[in-house]
């Protein structure tokens, strides 16, 4: 045994303390140096990249199938200014494979500089995610007036709600995979500060997850506003869930249609919803608490991360761009066992979900129907295509009533490139 | 190459060199240290009001801020070693540990944050005090004759880490492949009653998987949100396997909780064929290592030196599964495993019930006693109370037979 090892850890000599590891020089050469780069090469000797290279061939997600040995050498050693590392954006997609039918991301910002500093493997993942988008040389074009909006009020005996939700990260801090406990806690301040300044139909009120009374939880999860811990393994294997529940918490206004999470899977997601087929009173309410809250924050010296090439900055490229999802619960008995359903959503750049979001079946005949497209088209014109198709579909469903037969729609162009 | 770096400065984490150009990174879970430490104390001190674990009960703020600044050689920093007890709170009735080594320095670096938890485990353990390592499986005395009509099986299982090379909660693709590679050529040199293979959980078969099971030795991807929240499931199920003996009396799993662990067992009472077999294969391993210069993380102090703090020491449980319906109910029971130092679980591991008055009885201790301590106390123990269930079948009393504390 290596007794001798007691007597080296009270003196702590690195000489010793190498000599008594056992172990080769090279070996420890990099656990006791006080040249940090002598280190960090001897370290990159005894492991290559190719040593470190992630086995991916089970797996199907974005990442796996833009990640190659040439750009994970290439990136392996690089760090964010923030120290976040290639390794930690694509742990998630790493320890999940993905499913043969499900195509996930497979990986996750840490920082606003994670999608410039990794961007060899952010852009291919980026442009097969949002279908063909590039961010060398594409610009995303954001736009919040709801004023342009028309025909955004459906009839209300298929339409049973309408909601818009999006995310913001708080520049100058790291995103919810990265971030410590204080710069949680500031997003948490920062925010919880901004939205105490709303006011009228958007005044509200603030109930953090440590602090919540049971009464409170009790009425947030009747009202469907309560979220909770995460347990889908992409999201705990990107770190989202460390330090559970410190300084996570819900803001809605008080009359329930302007909800915000704080430090959930994002900095704030934000959600505009009303019972009914209003969307344009939903977006508009929307874009407008956006605006406010955005200037109240500018008043304090913060800002929303956001660029020109990937507007607004989130932690799943899935959400850059807009990071909107504009939806409604519509009813669609005749249509949704029509054969063509599906070509005419995929045509109308729509998706359909369970009314119980992602991944959930169908209740009936009521569908959770929302855009597909989150980057390269504005919030207007996402909306304007939320608007136009859902009323396509709504049609299709009067049509197939009367005994009328549909078409299937010219497939919108999704992007000018 | 970069300039020397004095590193006085705690902003300035060593593992970089000054110009942004040459900055790269080691391969470490948590790289952020340094630009944490921009933050004040008080904002980065976790909450723990809810808690109850070791860690929480030893973790004031300033400990945290005297920690905080700290990293071991590998990088391993305080917030790493105590993310899974921030993430775990705890139950009211089992107190958990809370947090893990990252490495072997980690129990140095962070001493104001091991040794009490330590000492809170294991009994008192002292920062001072030498911890005893005897494998000598001939000094163990008796245990060959545990009546097999209540011992229905005797099992010892250990961990072992690998010097050189950071543990689960850290460890980097490249680093655990090593351990596996060294593992699996230290297993393959194995003869006699040794003589196995290795079935690495990537590559295995369905058929290879189904025997693994029926045979309960296959190891699942951890669900245990202790681990999860400890980083110990990363990149599964990549360098991970089992390697057993053609007798399946010798199990050896690799990097799963810890580097190794291994586990000596067969049907039936005679923990001394058991707990012999257990040592002398822990020693041909051991010696494959050592030629590598890669032998076990040992020291005097906390001998085996392992992922979690409450395996240091022997890292050893030695067990059996017993019948003891009536002593099982009778109201002294607890009373005498504590005094015998066994603890009580049920056959289907930690925290199951037991079915049929039949129970697993294991050493409760792991620092501060020697393997072949451990081991006496159990084969001692369970014989004793093989006795005790005999007295009661026949109606009689055990009052007499009730043990001083051990």
């Amino acid at each position: 045994m290596a007794s001798s090892f007691a007597k080296v850890m009270s003196s702590r000599t690195t000489g010793l303390l190498m000599a008594s590891l056992g172990a080769g020089a090279v070996a420890t050469g990099y656990l006791l140096n006080d040249n940090a780069a002598v280190v960090a090469e001897q370290r990159r000797k005894l492991y290559p990249p190719s040593a470190d290279y992630p086995d991916l061939r089970k797996h199907n997600n974005c990442m796996a199938g833009a990640m190659t040995p040439a750009i994970y050498a290439k990136l392996r050693d690089k760090i964010t200014p923030n120290n976040w590392t290639l390794d930690q954006c694509i742990q998630t997609g790493v320890d999940n494979p993905g499913h043969p039918f499900i195509k996930t991301v497979g990986m996750v910002a840490g920082d606003e500089e994670s999608y410039e500093v990794f961007a060899e493997i952010f852009d291919p993942v980026i442009k097969d995610r949002h279908n063909g988008y590039d961010p060398k040389t594409m610009k995303h074009p954001t736009d919040l007036d709801a004023s342009k909006i028309h025909s955004g009020v459906f009839d209300e005996n298929y339409v049973l709600s309408s909601r818009v939700r999006t995310g913001r990260s708080i520049r100058g801090l790291t995103l919810p995979p990265a971030c410590s406990r204080s710069e949680r806690r500031e997003v948490e301040r920062v925010t919880v500060q901004a939205l105490a300044g709303l006011k009228g139909d958007l005044s509200g009120h603030y109930y953090s997850l440590t602090e919540m009374t049971e009464q409170e939880q009790q009425r947030l999860i009747d009202d469907h506003f309560l979220f909770d811990k995460p347990v889908s393994p992409l999201l705990t294997c990107a770190f989202m869930a460390r330090d559970w529940p410190d300084a996570r918490g819900i803001w809605h206004n008080n009359e329930k249609t302007f909800l915000i999470w704080i430090n959930e899977e994002d900095h704030t997601r934000v959600i505009s919803m009303e019972k009914g087929g209003n969307m344009k009173r939903v977006f508009e309410r929307f874009c407008r608490g956006l605006k406010q809250v955005e200037h109240l924050i500018q008043e304090r010296g913060w800002e929303f991360m956001w660029n020109e090439r990937l507007g607004y900055i989130l932690t799943c490229p899935s959400n850059l761009g807009t990071g909107l999802r504009a939806g409604v619960h519509v009813r669609l008995p005749k249509l949704s066992k029509d054969p063509r359903f599906g070509k005419i959503l995929d045509n109308l750049r729509l998706q359909k979900r369970g009314t119980g979001g992602v991944d959930t079946a169908a209740v009936g005949d009521t569908f959770d129907i929302s855009n597909l497209d989150r980057l390269g088209k504005s919030e207007v014109e996402l909306v304007q295509v939320v608007v136009d198709g859902v009323n396509y579909l709504i049609e299709c469903e009067k049509r197939l009533e009367k005994g009328q037969d549909i078409k299937i729609p010219a497939p919108i162009q999704h992007f000018k490139k | 190459m970069g300039s020397k770096h004095r590193g006085s400065d705690p902003k300035d984490c060593y593992l970089f060199s000054h110009t942004d150009r040459r900055k790269s990174a080691i391969m470490t879970k948590n790289c952020n240290n340094a630009y944490k430490l921009k933050f004040a104390v008080e904002e980065e001190y976790p909450d723990l009001s809810q808690h109850n674990n070791h860690m929480a009960k030893v973790l004031t703020k300033d400990i945290y801020n005297k920690l905080r600044s700290k990293e071991t050689p590998s990088g391993f920093t305080l917030d790493d070693c105590i993310q899974t007890g921030v993430d775990n709170p705890g139950h009211p009735f089992i107190m958990t540990v809370g947090c893990v080594a990252g490495d072997e320095e980690s129990y140095e670096v962070f001493k104001e944050l091991f040794d009490p938890i330590i000492s809170d485990r294991h009994g008192g353990y002292k920062p001072t005090d030498k911890h005893k390592t005897d494998l000598n499986f001939e000094n163990l005395k008796g245990g060959d004759d545990l009546d097999p009509n209540y011992v229905l099986s005797s099992r010892v299982r250990t961990g072992r880490s690998i010097k050189g090379f950071t543990l689960p909660p850290t460890n980097s693709r490249g680093e655990r492949r090593a351990v596996e590679k060294l593992s699996i050529e230290a297993l393959n040199s194995l003869d006699g009653e040794f003589k196995g293979k290795y079935y690495p959980l990537k590559d295995m078969t369905d058929k290879e998987q189904e025997q693994l099971i029926a045979d309960h030795f296959l190891f699942d991807k951890p669900v245990s949100p202790l681990l999860l929240a400890a980083g110990m499931a990363r990149d599964w199920p990549d360098a991970r396997g089992i390697w057993h003996n053609d007798n399946k009396t010798f199990l050896v799993w690799v990097n799963e909780e810890d580097h190794l662990r291994v586990i000596s067992m067969q049907k039936g009472g005679n923990m001394k064929e058991v707990f012999k077999r257990f040592c002398v294969g822990l020693q041909k391993i051991e010696d494959v290592f050592k030629k590598h210069n890669h032998g076990f993380m040992w020291n005097e102090h906390l001998g085996f030196v392992l992922t979690c703090p409450s395996n240091l020491g022997t890292g050893l449980r030695g067990g059996v599964h017993v019948k003891l319906p009536k002593l099982s109910t009778h109201a002294k029971f607890e009373e005498i495993l504590t005094r015998l130092r066994l603890q009580k679980r049920g056959t289907g591991g930690v925290d199951t019930a037991s079915v049929g008055g039949v129970f697993d009885i294991s050493n409760a201790d792991r620092l501060g006693s020697s393997e072949v301590q451990q081991v006496q106390l159990v084969v001692d123990g369970v014989k004793l109370m093989v006795e005790m269930e005999k007295k009661l079948e026949k109606g009689e009393s055990i009052d007499a037979m009730i043990p001083a504390q051990k």
